[in-house]
């Protein structure tokens, strides 16, 4: 087994595998940039480096630095968490070569699974359902209209070159299709030198269902489930839950074995994710493959009981799987919330700042992904992701109550954070229903927020806990400013002693 | 020790004085059965009557929130008998200067120097993270100077137009 392990990574992820490492008795490295000094990450690892300038391009997706810390610390192997480089062939590559294992598939299986036209070839030989529609360029407007016909509208016509929504026409009847066909090419042409497009049958509203997969260095994969991740706001997932409320035994067999066609036509090793759309008739189709941990990974490990870091581990240390596809039972309900800081009053814009105060949530069914503390300034360089809150239950409902009075325990304060979004979709009838599709939280986010009538009894508890912080003065304060700073009436000296503090808590008995 | 109140827009007068580790409190003249607890800084837990009730405080650029449950309100004490109060009330006048709340670009300015802006009235848009924010009017008042220009980098904290 690895004596040592590099964390490439920064935040919740490198707290999560750093914990992994721990409990498998494996000495944990932490590489750092210069504004993470203080990162939660680094006061859990066992050994701590500095990698540079904040910007991730000289810290944490610099291979160089990355490899000089492995070298320096002695680690046997890398683990990159998700995002940075953890979907990089030329990093995977370059581990190989430097003669650390990289916790991950190999860089050919990223290299496969990157390229569009290259997966798609390879998917194609595997039997693996895509959305209907041509994989060639159309050549003329009566060809589009004989395959649109065909599968039937509405269709969508798409840039082969694509990507950010350019060179992309949602048509809904036949007329509309010249034009539209027209205006794709010469968008695609504009924005990226090429004006092929081709068709597809449109799939609106479409959930966003995945599948997790493992597959060890001997040839044995398996799917541990799936992952409903409909819930997304500018194509960003914000909620997370196993199993998908529409998937039964017989579906999930079926995407399951699926994906595990996916993951052997690419010679796939490790933890990965299969994503798939799913029609309203629930019909599946290949989306990408992910080759790396997801962020969601812990519904999963509640609902099967493994851990997929400590597999992950496993596996890139030449390990078989421990168990067959037949021992994976799926067990219970769990959800995922992602904790961001960004302001829910001004367009979820990210949030950084020192979090003054920070109460958290535990007791039964709950789980806390955390890379945050009290005391802890948020940087502005990286995502603003926190934190994950996962709750857990014998059954959905159960999960969501579970959830919901966590979420009214957890409080972080100094910053603003979408912890009150979580409490308006957990409460939402829809979600409740399981009524969910990609389109969802545009849709809810539109809508004004029901006016909660203020309770007025409410209000008066605030004014009279307003005057008893007033009395307390320095007293009262926590890691905020102090209360002379900020205009408070306390005549007490703003640096109140220790013995004057104590006093005051005496009191307060 | 009495307070003049001001939660949400919504004013109380609060009598509260402690005596022996209890607390005689009137708001708004009408006595009320407080018992207060410092859980730890910036918490609360509260007995009024015999409803409990968990108060966290956060003090964030000078403002005072205080939740009940999860329920968010803006605070400000004042002490009638204080300088201070008056002082505060005049707090509003002299120039603001308006800062980068993060790095970013400047992506649009919306005011010219010498226009008249209300309080809240966006001033500037500062993109960073591919979002645009709008940087809005402290006050009410004329845009005293702009010190940045479309398509300009900036810094957090760097003061990129001043309010009169």
């Amino acid at each position: 087994m690895f004596k040592k392990i590099l964390i490439a990574n920064r935040g919740e992820i490198a707290v999560r595998v750093i914990r992994a490492c721990h409990e498998m008795g494996i000495a944990a490295v932490a590489v750092y940039s210069d504004v993470d000094r203080a990162s939660l990450h680094v006061r859990k690892a066992d050994e701590a480096y500095p990698i540079g300038a904040p910007a991730a391009s000289e810290s944490y997706l610099n291979i160089q630095k990355i490899l000089d810390v492995a070298a320096r610390s002695g680690a046997d192997a890398i683990h990159p968490g998700y995002g940075f480089l953890s979907e990089n062939a030329k990093f995977a590559r370059a581990c190989v070569d430097a003669g650390v294992k990289f916790i991950g598939p190999t860089a050919e299986a990223m290299d496969a699974m990157g390229s569009k036209t290259k997966a798609r070839q390879a998917m194609e030989r595997a039997g693996v359902p895509f959305v209907p529609g041509t994989s060639r360029g159309l050549e003329s407007v009566e060809q589009a209209q004989e395959v649109a016909a065909r599968i039937g509208y509405p269709v969508m016509l798409k840039a082969a070159a694509g990507g950010g929504g350019k060179g992309m026409r949602l048509v809904h009847a036949p007329e509309d299709l010249k034009s539209a066909l027209e205006g794709a090419r010469s968008e695609a042409e504009r924005s990226f030198g090429d004006s092929e497009v081709y068709i597809e049958k449109a799939i609106i509203n479409p959930r966003h269902i995945e599948m997790q997969v493992l597959a060890d260095e001997h040839g044995n994969t398996v799917y541990l489930g799936e992952r409903e991740c409909s819930l997304q706001r500018r194509h960003q997932k914000v909620i997370e839950e196993a199993p998908s409320p529409i998937v039964d035994a017989d579906m999930r067999r079926r995407m399951g074995e699926v994906a595990v066609r996916v993951a052997q036509a690419a010679a796939y090793t490790n933890a990965g994710t299969v994503e798939f759309l799913v029609d309203q008739q629930k019909n599946f189709y290949f989306l990408e493959m992910n080759t790396r941990l997801q962020v969601e990974h812990p519904v999963t490990e509640l609902i099967t009981g493994f851990d997929l870091v400590h597999l992950q581990i496993r596996i890139a240390d030449g390990e078989r799987l421990p168990f067959t596809q037949d021992q994976i039972t799926i067990r219970g309900h769990a959800i995922e919330c992602r904790i961001y800081a960004e302001d829910p009053d001004n367009n979820y814009f990210p949030s950084p700042g020192k979090i003054t105060l920070l109460l958290l949530p535990s007791g039964p069914g709950i789980r806390r992904d955390s890379g945050m503390y009290e005391g802890w300034t948020v940087p502005m360089d990286y995502d603003p992701l926190l934190a994950k809150l996962i709750g857990y239950g014998t059954d959905r409902e159960q999960a969501i109550s579970r959830l919901t009075r966590a979420l009214n325990e957890y409080f972080v304060g100094g910053i603003k954070t979408n912890i009150s979004l979580f409490r308006r979709i957990l409460s939402d009838p829809d979600f409740r229903a399981a009524k969910m599709d990609t389109g969802f939280l545009d849709r809810l986010l539109k809508q004004k927020r029901a006016e909660v009538p203020t309770d007025p009894k409410a209000s008066e508890v605030a004014a009279i806990a307003a005057g008893i912080f007033a009395v307390l003065g320095a007293a009262g304060a926590g890691a905020g400013e102090r209360p002379a700073a900020n205009g408070s009436v306390s005549s007490r000296p703003s640096a109140a002693s220790n013995w004057k503090i104590a006093a005051h808590k005496e009191a307060m008995r | 020790m009495t307070y003049d109140i001001t939660i949400d827009g919504k004013q109380y007068r609060l009598d509260l004085n402690r005596a022996e580790g209890r607390w005689s409190c009137f708001l708004d003249g009408r006595e009320v059965e407080v018992d207060a607890v410092l859980a730890r800084p910036d918490v609360l837990s509260l007995r009024i009557g015999n409803q409990a009730y968990e108060v966290k405080c956060e003090r964030v650029a000078g403002e005072m929130h205080l939740w009940v449950g999860s329920a968010r309100f803006a605070a400000e004490v004042r002490d009638p008998r204080s300088l201070r109060g008056r002082v505060r009330a005049v707090d509003d006048h002299g120039p603001k200067k308006l800062t980068a709340p993060m790095p970013g670009k400047i992506v649009r300015v919306l005011v010219r120097q010498g226009d008249e802006v209300e309080a809240g009235a966006g001033v500037l848009v500062v993109e960073a993270m591919k979002m645009q924010n709008e940087i809005k009017s402290p006050k009410k008042g004329t845009i005293q100077k702009i010190l940045v220009s479309e398509g300009a980098a900036v810094n957090a904290g760097d003061v990129l137009a001043i309010v009169e």
